[in-house]
């Protein structure tokens, strides 16, 4: 059994990608928010926003999808905000997850839960 | 896709020095995601958008790397500060190799 501990075998193909981009570093919450609507019901645009105050940079993922990652905000030296909003293509209902790397080099995690009544991935 | 893409862009026209202003960036582009496909059952490829820069006055404000996650017709909202008179450069980057630009001039008194 021990040969199992530690292992990513189960770990959703999104928590190998945060893992990748963290370094596998703890992630501490409440200095990053994600605003996603609770209910989609086109899966095809749905608008979300992430913000994190003192962030440089912000990557969201929706652990649902074919592919994970959805995109990452990079901030200036001119952003007045470490904030950002954009409209995304959800599979299915599933979380949404920022994940910010602060000033310090330390990551903070956000997620919201958004239910897809039609997918946006559709064939 | 190098054609009907068209970029459309909201910034204000005039504001005072080191104010905090709110820009809107849209482009027409199909991002197509690599995942749909046609009616003969054949992956349709990838084509996206898959980055997008804003600057003023040379100096980086927000730089966005877009995955096929991003909706049809790249949309985004952010803050940006203006120190001094002078004009916003956005820049999107197709897939394909093309390089979308746009520019916005601001009054800051």
């Amino acid at each position: 059994l021990s040969s199992l501990t530690g292992l990513p075998a189960f770990a959703s193909m999104m928590d190998d990608a945060i893992a990748k981009l963290t370094g596998g570093a703890d992630l501490g919450e409440g200095a990053v928010t994600i605003t996603a609507p609770e209910i989609a019901e086109n899966g095809n645009t749905v608008p979300i926003e992430v913000s994190a105050p003192g962030a440089v940079a912000i990557t969201v993922y929706a652990d649902g999808n074919p592919v994970p990652n959805v995109a990452t905000f990079k901030f200036g030296p001119l952003a007045a905000s470490r904030s950002a909003s954009t409209r995304i293509r959800l599979a299915t209902t599933q979380n949404v997850v920022a994940i910010a790397q602060m000033e310090d080099g330390s990551f903070q995690k956000a997620s919201a839960n958004v239910k897809v009544t039609i997918g946006g991935c559709g064939g | 896709m190098a054609s009907g893409v068209k970029p459309r862009v909201k910034v204000p026209k005039t504001a005072s020095a080191g104010d905090t202003v709110t820009i809107k960036t849209l482009i027409s582009h199909k991002m197509e995601s690599g995942q749909r496909k046609d009616d003969d059952g054949n992956i349709i490829p990838r084509s996206i958008i898959n980055r997008f820069t804003a600057d003023f006055n040379g100096q980086n404000v927000i730089d966005v790397t877009l995955e096929p996650a991003i909706s049809t017709n790249p949309y985004f909202q952010f803050e940006a500060i203006v120190p001094e008179s002078g004009e916003f450069q956005f820049t999107w980057y197709d897939d394909d190799g093309d390089v979308y630009e746009e520019t916005k001039k601001i009054e800051v008194s």
